[in-house]
């Protein structure tokens, strides 16, 4: 397979403007200044393009919801707020090739009419705020960002405006609330952002891995891309793997190969030689796959979905069976009773008691109704709340519980785990 | 003294507030330039960001307050924050934490007497592939962290 994303990622100096035009870099904007924007859109509807943030929603089509001539300037917000746990994709592109980035950012605002575009960086990302920061000086020293980019009567500018500590910021309406200077509480939608975004204007908001892919499908055509991958799926997917695996990491690889060929020929197998329990397949928020729920599974969006669960941002964890699975849940009630913005009753509330609970079972106080009682509030979170948050808790509580019942009752049961806590190996 | 900002300083807040159509979005680049320079986010540098961005100091209080990474106290000198995440836990984030607990001899939220080392356990880092791992001083991850390098990061960090 020939990488798309990941193609300079190792060279030398992979993240400078030299070693980006040496490898042809910048060269797509020559040939889109001869295009109009509206080919522009349609080469990014012809590749299938979906956004990798979560949504999966096809960026070429999400595009078109922005209405033209409305007299307000169209905004163009790259989100690279990465805080799903075990997601660090997006990290890596803009640490390797944040001029592939800056690419796709030129491309998606030309085919916008943007003449501003931000990125949304999360606040811990300081050394990709950096680099990027670098990579923005020398574009412009370049002339790709600025006035008349390439001698053209087209001009953007490019900033990035840095978080400071919130996980409900990649949430799309939540990043424009705190773009603009407020606590990033998701606003309700309608209107979708494509409408009034920020500043009340037209907006776009992608994923850093989505806007990466656009310089390739303008080089190479929308056709050539739809051809990589399966079915709806097409293309190639950032994969970022941790926990359990003897080779965690990024791999690029095209969309739909078996998830057993998966784990063990990127990620060398399950490590120490264990048996594989479990799997989050798209980030922390994602109903888990039992082992053979997941030995079953093809990594696209439909069989994914097919299975019950979701690609999502393609944060993949593994876990190995001398986990706790009470305890790992207990863990992620902890991050999203965190993370809760606390603007719906249903999700500040349900996350609290959903970490209450888990905690007390955790410690050996659990009780049986606890198991109903978790269900229970996850019913009355899901689909009740402004974001997805809500839900975001309520899928991993539904599916651990249902799918490992049985370690749920022997917990409550014995009052204890039959798992130690993981060893920090050294 | 009273907080305020330098002529340098207000330079650079116009600026920013150049990139935007309001001067309430650059509320939070602000406050990073206030963190930069005093380590934390005081209520007197809060009502001078309120005053050079023409906003009401409770919309900055609002914001400071809604955000884990501006301090409303002064840090130690080395803010030690390790993550505490599904990825990392599985790699023995626990057991890195009450390592830092035994070293420094405090307990996560707490600093050392002499002001040097401040502990905390936050949420995903996106260092999941590098696990265990933490940030030091809100700038530097420190990833694969094994008790030998923990050691030596210490004894660096003066």
């Amino acid at each position: 397979m020939e990488p798309i994303l990941t193609k300079n990622w190792g060279k030398p100096h992979s993240r400078s403007i030299q070693t980006y035009l040496a490898q042809g870099g910048y060269a797509t904007l020559k040939k889109m200044f001869q295009m109009s924007p509206e080919q522009v859109t349609e080469e990014a509807k012809r590749s299938g393009l979906r956004g990798r943030g979560g949504a999966g929603f096809p960026a070429g089509v999400k595009w078109g919801f922005v209405p033209k001539n409305t007299g307000k300037p169209i905004y163009l917000c790259i989100n690279a707020d990465e805080s799903e746990p075990g997601t660090f994709k997006d990290r890596a592109i803009l640490e390797n090739d944040p001029h592939m980035l800056i690419e796709g950012v030129i491309i998606a605002s030309y085919a916008l009419g943007v003449r501003t575009a931000y990125q949304y960086i999360r606040g811990e990302f300081y050394r990709p705020w950096e680099m990027v920061e670098q990579a923005i000086a020398e574009a412009y020293q370049h002339g790709f960002l600025g006035q008349n980019i390439c001698g053209s009567n087209f001009s953007l500018d490019f900033y990035q405006h840095r978080g400071a500590g919130a996980y409900i910021c990649g949430e799309e309406t939540g990043l424009i609330e705190s773009l603009e200077g407020k606590r990033g509480m998701p606003r309700i939608k309608p209107p979708f952002p494509a409408v009034s975004g920020a500043f009340g204007c037209p907006t776009v908001v992608n994923n850093v891995e989505t806007i990466a892919a656009l310089p390739w499908i303008l080089e190479h055509g929308g056709e050539a891309y739809a051809k990589i991958g399966v079915g709806k799926s097409t293309g190639t997917k950032l994969w970022s793997v941790s926990g359990h695996v003897n080779r965690p990491g990024v791999y690029e690889v095209p969309l739909g190969i078996p998830f057993k060929l998966f784990l063990e020929e990127y990620c060398g197998g399950v490590w120490k030689g264990r048996k594989l329990k479990a799997v989050i397949v798209g980030g922390s928020s994602v109903p888990v796959l039992t082992a053979d729920e997941a030995f079953a599974v093809t990594l696209d969006y439909e069989s994914l979905q097919g299975a019950g669960t979701f690609l999502g941002s393609g944060g993949m964890i593994i876990i190995d069976d001398q986990t706790s699975m009470v305890a790992a849940l207990e863990n992620l009630a902890v991050f999203y009773h965190h993370e809760s913005c606390g603007q719906c009753t249903p999700c500040r509330e349900g996350s609290g008691w959903v970490e209450k609970i888990l905690h007390r079972l955790y410690h050996g106080e659990g009780r049986h109704e606890d198991l109903a009682l978790l269900q229970d509030l996850a019913d009355k979170m899901q689909g009740r709340t402004i974001c997805a948050l809500a839900d975001a808790l309520a899928m991993p509580v539904r599916s651990y519980v249902t799918k490992f019942r049985t370690e749920f009752e022997a917990f409550i049961r014995e009052g204890r785990s039959p798992y130690p806590a993981p060893e920090w190996q050294g | 003294m009273a907080f305020q900002f330098t002529p340098a300083q207000r330079d650079q807040i116009e600026q920013l507030c150049a990139r935007y159509p309001t001067r309430r979005a650059a509320l939070l680049p602000v406050l990073w330039i206030v963190q930069a320079q005093e380590g934390w986010v005081s209520a007197e540098a809060m009502e001078a960001v309120a005053q050079v961005l023409d906003i009401t100091p409770a919309a900055v209080y609002e914001v400071v307050t809604f955000y884990t990474m501006y301090e409303r106290r002064p840090c130690a000198r080395h803010h030690l924050q390790v993550c505490r995440t599904l990825s990392c836990w599985l790699r023995g984030a626990k057991q890195l934490t009450k390592y830092l607990e035994g070293k420094l001899g405090v307990r996560v939220g707490g600093q050392t007497p002499d002001g040097r080392f401040q502990l905390s356990e936050v949420e995903c880092l996106g260092s999941c592939g590098t696990a265990p791992m933490m940030q030091v001083n809100g700038r530097d991850y420190y990833e694969n962290l094994t008790p030998e390098q923990v050691d030596k990061l210490l004894d660096a960090l003066k």
